[in-house]
């Protein structure tokens, strides 16, 4: 089965075929072209052009003031774009790997997504921090993680997991004219896939996924690395007559729910595919022929926790709640 | 320098404000009207007056989770301060920051943060995005000497020194870092540590608003010309606890020498200074406090009669 039309609007210009890595760096050289406030802070961003050699070629054309080599500081060049997206500027922060986000947590965690929130919605982050996901390169374990689960459980970020060059390019525009902190997820391993990038400007909405491969049997829902694995496996499945649909979550802050339990809802079975560690979902996977109703979570509410009292007690589930949610799952409410 | 007596009389009136504040909060708690806990800033009012009076109102200033005086010194107002730890709407962040987190664009704060030394980062990047805008303003980073032991500072000082930034990093050093004195916890020479990334360092008496603003000024134009950072270490003494819940102290610092300290009460020490000088009598500064004290209790008043959030916002402002 053919994929069906993107659900996002495609680029008019005229397409080449670009690697990942020149997807992204095209997208940052437009933006910073196009705004003045862009720029880009890391560890061997400027000459080196990152290990990856990802961003080459962008310290000649816009200059050490705007491509700015930075010590070996994560928490630092973190902490420094949060204060200047917050006054008028647009940083890229460079974070090499993204084993090293242990180091900015403070940052990006407690400063650049609550800031917004704390300040009554008056100061804005609108930073991006582009770093790397995926293992097999033989980088061993500090290397190699994929730990974007863990930012996508903090309220006030936006996380992002570009799966081919066309979308690295269009995302990476819309993560940069957002108005909060983003953080990019790009597989290393995928730096030197190519596609068909369009020339000029288009961007990808933040939040849309797309539907990659269309089928009526199996929903297979992937993120970044693992939608090329889900592709792969929907080839396999379908030389055994089995119909996979691939949805490439693109997001995973915020996440494109409708798409997925659409698709769930079509083909009503489903693998959930991500590079991250996978630990839950207990009673789901172990006990879902024992139910009666959906296992229903409760925790505390998607928002950083607010000072005032009429807002905070809102945020955490009470005895009253749960009985609520209860009653609801025994029918009796 | 001989400081003009208008402005000394400016310093005693924002120095007193910033003093009735902090009793009134202490009030709001102890008659249990205010949500949570407050760090009072008594004791420290010569820094944040004596600095902030150094500043343009275009340039920022980052604060801590014992701010109430830095956001006052740079400006804000005593209504929507308490209307803020009170939780209220009309609060600078709508009640949804408190005590720790008032940030208010319109005076270049950027906010109080109640991680220790976690302001240092934004402070900096302030500094850089003042830089690259060409925009000329400055960057103050108010930490106490708790924040010594983060390694953010570390990093952050190094990047403004390398690049010559706009910022002036204030050490409030109280003496405790909450409940250990700071000798327990801080090796070496404090001055010796901005000094080795080559930043201009000087430590002065805390008490003195004289000498905090004059060094301040001095530092900040420095900034300004594109001098480089510079780190300004004031001696100070916290007069009430870590927190205002925090009255019994005996266990980690001696009663005596919290009388020595308040000998060297900085508004008193300024009030001396006035009427030595013969700028001010006993009546016209208790004229002073008169009408702050007015001031005070009819923000108070504004914050208690306040409403609260509409129970609604909890979602709101998540994402810009």
């Amino acid at each position: 089965m053919k994929a069906p039309a993107p659900t996002t609007p495609h680029a008019t210009g005229a397409s080449r075929e670009m690697t990942f890595a020149e997807a992204i760096r095209e997208a940052l050289a437009e933006e910073m072209r196009r705004d003045p406030t862009v720029f880009i802070i890391g560890e061997d961003v400027a000459e080196a052009g990152t290990p990856f050699k990802v961003l080459s070629g962008l310290v000649e054309e816009f200059g050490t003031g705007r491509v700015i080599d930075s010590p070996i500081s994560e928490a630092g060049i973190a902490g420094l774009g949060v204060g200047a997206a917050m006054t008028g500027m647009r940083p890229v922060v460079d974070i090499m790997f993204g084993d090293f986000v242990t180091l900015i947590m403070d940052q990006i965690v407690n400063q650049a997504a609550k800031i917004h929130y704390m300040s009554g919605g008056k100061l804005k982050v609108p930073m991006v921090l582009r770093t790397t996901l995926g293992a097999t390169r033989r980088s061993a374990a500090q290397h190699s993680q994929s730990l974007h689960a863990w930012l996508s459980h903090v309220p006030g970020l936006k996380v992002v997991l570009p799966s081919n060059p066309y979308d690295a390019k269009g995302l990476l525009k819309s993560a940069i004219r957002d108005d909060n902190p983003v953080v990019f997820f790009e597989d290393k391993m995928m730096y030197q896939l190519k596609g068909p990038v369009p020339a000029g400007d288009y961007t990808i909405p933040l939040g849309v996924a797309e539907i990659r491969r269309a089928g009526k049997d199996i929903t297979l829902v992937a993120t970044s690395s693992m939608v090329q694995v889900a592709l792969s496996a929907a080839d396999m499945l379908d030389k055994g007559g089995i119909g996979a649909e691939v949805i490439d979550v693109r997001t995973t802050a915020p996440l494109d729910k409708a798409t997925i339990i659409e698709s769930a809802k079509k083909t009503s079975r489903a693998v959930v595919l991500d590079e991250g560690y996978e630990g839950y979902s207990v009673i789901a996977e172990g006990a879902f022929y024992y139910l009666d109703a959906p296992v229903k979570r409760m925790g505390a509410r998607s928002v950083p926790v607010p000072f005032s009292p009429v807002l905070e007690d809102q945020t955490v589930p009470t005895p009253e709640s749960v009985v609520e949610a209860a009653k609801k799952l025994c029918g009796k409410l | 320098m001989k400081l003009r007596s208008e402005l000394l009389l400016r310093f005693y009136r924002q120095m007193t404000k910033i003093r009735l504040f902090e009793e009134q909060v202490n009030q709001l708690y102890l008659s249990a009207k205010m949500p949570g806990l407050a760090h009072l800033y008594i004791g420290e009012e010569a820094i944040a007056v004596g600095v902030c009076e150094a500043l343009r109102r275009d340039d920022y200033i980052t604060s801590t989770h014992r701010g109430h005086g830095h956001c006052l010194a740079k400006g804000a107002s005593v209504d929507r301060m308490f209307a803020e730890l009170l939780g209220k709407e009309p609060g600078y962040c709508r009640g949804k920051g408190g005590s720790m987190h008032i940030a208010d664009q319109e005076t270049g704060n950027l906010g109080a943060n109640a991680i220790v030394g976690g302001s240092a980062g934004i402070a900096t990047g302030a500094a850089m995005s003042a830089r690259m805008r060409a925009s000329s303003q400055v960057a103050v980073c108010f930490f106490g000497e708790g924040a010594l032991g983060q390694g953010l500072l570390y990093e952050v000082m190094n990047m403004a020194s390398l690049w010559k930034l706009p910022i002036l990093y204030v050490c409030e050093n109280n003496q405790y870092n909450e409940y250990t004195h700071y000798r327990e916890t801080t090796a070496g020479n404090v001055a010796r540590r901005p000094e080795a990334f080559g930043l201009e360092t000087v430590s002065i008496d805390g008490q003195d608003v004289g000498a905090v603003h004059t060094t301040a000024l001095r530092l900040v134009e420095r900034a300004r010309q594109g001098k480089g950072p510079a780190f300004l270490i004031c001696d100070t003494y916290r007069f009430h606890g870590h927190h205002v819940g925090d009255i019994n102290r005996a266990y980690y610092r001696p009663k005596k020498e919290e009388e020595e300290w308040k000998r060297r009460d900085p508004i008193r020490l300024l009030a001396g200074r006035l009427k030595a000088r013969k700028l001010a009598d006993e009546k016209a500064l208790a004229g002073i406090e008169e009408e702050l004290k007015r001031e005070i209790e009819a923000g108070v008043e504004f914050a208690l009669n306040a409403p609260y959030p509409d129970p609604a916002e909890v979602d709101q402002h998540v994402y810009a």
